[in-house]
């Protein structure tokens, strides 16, 4: 406990359970420097940690017994992984002479979550516990970020040591940043100030870099049109002049067209994903690549660097400043504007303003946008409405976007948005959830009624599981094998946990209830009927090319 | 094309390290065709010996994501003609054949392997050198009968020097 505090941890997320008994025990003491957050599910306190994380770039940290408990936590370290979000998990397991046995509540969670974690260990002696700790807060923490899992042992947890701590500042064997070289930072911004079409794909290699006025600087001396992946939103302000949109599948028109057109394609804290290229072997050929990585694991892995510039992005991109010419590229800008000009007749005016009778998803999110000017936390869960949201949710400021992004869990948004929230306390939190992803963890309502977190939740309601249907759609011919919904009243739902709801079918209720939604500094729920059969475009689908972008 | 490659990986002691290692082949669908740890030149600083088959290109990939893991200092990757590496074979056989079928002691002879042990049942033949060589003495013992055959995995050194020790001074 005390080693948790040393690292700056006042919050931790979890369950208990008999396996980590000893530790709760340990918290009643300390309940008034460290706050523990019940949540109703494993599951949910590692998602609640993550959305903390990423909101405060802290590290986060949860708490669960052995077995069941620790099994549940996997998909939220295997979400953390991937989105390279730091967590400290720390897991009951039973007494040490009982290992291998399979005793209760036994379950060999070193193993399990190996593959899914930047590092793990078993402790299972009380004095190898501060080091550990210590240890794992730096690599959940440096470099690039990530889940690590500390399993101790009942008996661990109970021993008495002669306590001391030092904060861990190095591992002989892990470098978390690589050197740079001065050279390859030359080589880009040469190949950068020849470029005649430059194009910026930005990751949240920037925001887990605390890079975003060292890009801006970059990127505004270079005047270069710049995209972003669906985790590097909120890096770079919506309405800042060089924002051209997101890249990838659901994707604006105008960045995916042209990365088949740009003649050099700078990456930048980003790992070339499936879902932002399509097909490799059709993506961005005619372009010379440059790579600002922390990893160098993912240079080269998907697409090959022409420079691979390795290092943290705020030095890596202070860096390079000084070499880069001064330009605007004014023809190859309004290449962009014209492909906006484009999507904004065929997907996003018909998405913003429609004249059907049925509500959309844009609608909402931008009604949501006006009442919040873009100052908002967002969260989403995953599906038609997470793509919805990061294409038309407005962002003013830097750690605001909240997805799982790479591992694409549904029920993340409820409990991330409770952590986010805890994160950021002075800030508006929005949930954008949709009706199948909100069952998912929908017990979390439990969490807000019992520790009063104002929360704003926003289901969109189309009773499908939209995402599956818009593909069984358009390439399953029609077939919509297990994606419709029955769902249960949500608003007497959201009421049994005492939380202020309303339910709105119609256009004209929406800003109403939107606005009295953002008014409230209590949680609030508000659900809203979309039309059901709604499609997210533009798209590439997948496996195709990124300039075959379709809009419809 | 797919190529045969030796991976050197130099790493703390760690228990879970191996499962974490594998799991990066096993995810790939690559499948280790020898794997030997020992300890290397360097004191309390282990040395993975891993022998599997594919291109080039993703050897290099798979070493990125090996050398990625918290505990492990440096890994290599080596073609055949890169490195010195030997195998070791046992072959146990019935002693009555020392005596029955006497060509047996030319066959032991000509491929210049040891005779480790003899017991009043079986004796043991071990042989090290290259996988065609082991495979030979067992071509040619098989007619007799080998009661248990058993080959280690690959062990190898690189022509090229892999510099831990001037790494681990820089990491220190």
């Amino acid at each position: 406990m005390r080693s948790l505090l040393r690292e700056g941890a006042d919050l931790a997320y979890g369950y208990p359970g008999g396996a980590i008994m000893p530790i709760y025990d340990e918290l009643y003491k300390y309940q008034d420097k460290l706050q523990h957050v019940l949540t109703r599910h494993e599951q949910g306190a590692i998602h609640a940690a993550q959305g903390f994380a990423r909101v405060s770039g802290k590290v986060g940290v949860c708490l669960a017994t052995s077995g069941p408990g620790a099994t549940n936590l996997i998909t939220g370290i295997a979400d953390a992984q991937i989105d390279s979000t730091p967590l400290v998990c720390i897991t009951g397991q039973v007494a040490s002479h009982l290992l291998g046995t399979d005793a209760f509540q036994e379950t060999d969670v070193i193993s399990i979550s190996a593959p899914v974690t930047k590092w793990n260990i078993q402790v299972t002696r009380s004095e190898d516990i501060p080091a550990a700790i210590a240890k794992a807060f730096y690599i959940a923490k440096s470099g690039r970020p990530g889940p690590v899992l500390i399993d101790i042992t009942k008996d661990a947890q109970l021993g008495d040591l002669d306590y001391s701590y030092d904060k861990c500042t190095s591992v002989r064997s892990y470098k978390p940043v690589p050197e740079t070289n001065i050279e390859q930072v030359k080589a880009a911004a040469e190949l950068i100030n020849s470029a005649k079409k430059p194009f910026i794909v930005f990751g949240q290699g920037v925001i887990l870099g605390e890079a975003e006025a060292e890009f801006k600087a970059f990127i505004e001396k270079a005047g270069i049109p710049s995209a972003w992946t669906v985790l590097g939103l909120s890096a770079l302000p919506t309405e800042h002049y060089l924002n051209v949109g997101m890249v990838g599948m659901h994707g604006h028109y105008g960045p995916n067209k042209l990365t088949n057109e740009c003649d050099v394609l700078i990456a930048v804290g980003m790992r070339f994903d499936d879902r932002v290229t399509g097909s490799l072997n059709t993506y961005a050929k005619q372009a010379k690549v440059v790579h600002f990585e922390i990893d160098p694991a993912e240079v080269d892995k998907n697409v090959k660097a022409d420079v691979a510039v390795l290092g943290d992005s705020k030095d890596t991109l202070g860096k390079i400043l000084p070499f880069i010419n001064e330009n605007k590229h004014d023809a190859w800008h309004n290449e962009f504007k014209k492909h906006w000009e484009t999507e904004v007749e065929a997907v996003i005016d018909p998405q913003l303003n429609p004249t059907k009778e049925g509500l959309t998803m844009g609608e909402v999110i931008n009604q949501v946008n006006k009442e919040t000017h873009g100052d908002a936390i967002i969260v989403s869960d995953v599906g038609q409405h997470q793509m919805f949201t990061v294409r038309y949710a407005d962002f003013t400021k830097t750690r605001s976007n909240v997805t799982s992004g790479g591992l694409g869990t549904m029920g993340f948004a409820l409990p991330a948005a409770i952590g986010a929230k805890m994160g950021a306390p002075e800030r508006e939190v929005v949930a954008y959830i949709g009706d199948g992803g909100y069952q998912m963890t929908c017990q979390e309502l439990g969490t807000i009624l019992q520790t009063g977190v104002a929360v704003k939740i926003v289901v969109l309601n189309n009773e499908y599981l939209g995402m599956v249907r818009q593909w069984q759609q358009l390439f399953f011919d029609k077939r919509y094998a297990s994606t419709t919904m029955v769902n249960p009243d949500f608003i007497k739902l959201a009421e049994a946990y005492d939380i202020q709801a309303q339910k709105v079918s119609k256009r004209e209720d929406l800003a109403g209830a939107v606005k009295e939604m953002i008014a409230s500094d209590k949680s609030y729920f508000l659900e809203v009927m979309i039309e059901k059969e709604d499609n997210v475009f533009p798209m590439v689908p997948t496996g195709a090319c990124v300039s075959e972008v379709r809009l419809s | 094309m797919e190529e045969l490659f030796t991976i050197s990986v130099y790493t703390e002691n760690n228990p879970g390290l191996l499962n974490r290692i594998a799991t990066i082949f096993l995810k790939r669908h690559i499948n280790i065709e020898s794997l030997n740890v020992s300890r290397s030149e360097i004191e309390n600083v282990h040395r993975f010996t891993i022998v599997a088959r594919m291109k080039e290109l993703a050897v290099k990939k798979l070493v990125g994501q090996i050398e990625k893991q918290i505990e492990v200092i440096k890994a290599y990757y080596h073609t055949d003609d890169e490195i010195i590496f030997h195998e070791t074979a046992l072959y146990k056989m019935a002693s009555s054949l020392l005596f029955e079928q006497r060509e047996i002691q030319n066959v032991i002879k000509n491929s210049s392997a040891n005779i480790v042990t003899v017991d009043p049942e079986f004796f043991v033949i071990e042989k090290t050198g290259r996988r065609k060589d082991t495979e030979e003495l067992y071509d040619q013992l098989e007619p007799y009968g080998i009661m248990q055959f058993v080959r280690s995995g690959r062990i190898s050194v690189s022509k090229t020097e892999m510099n831990i020790s001037s790494l681990l001074d820089k990491l220190k």
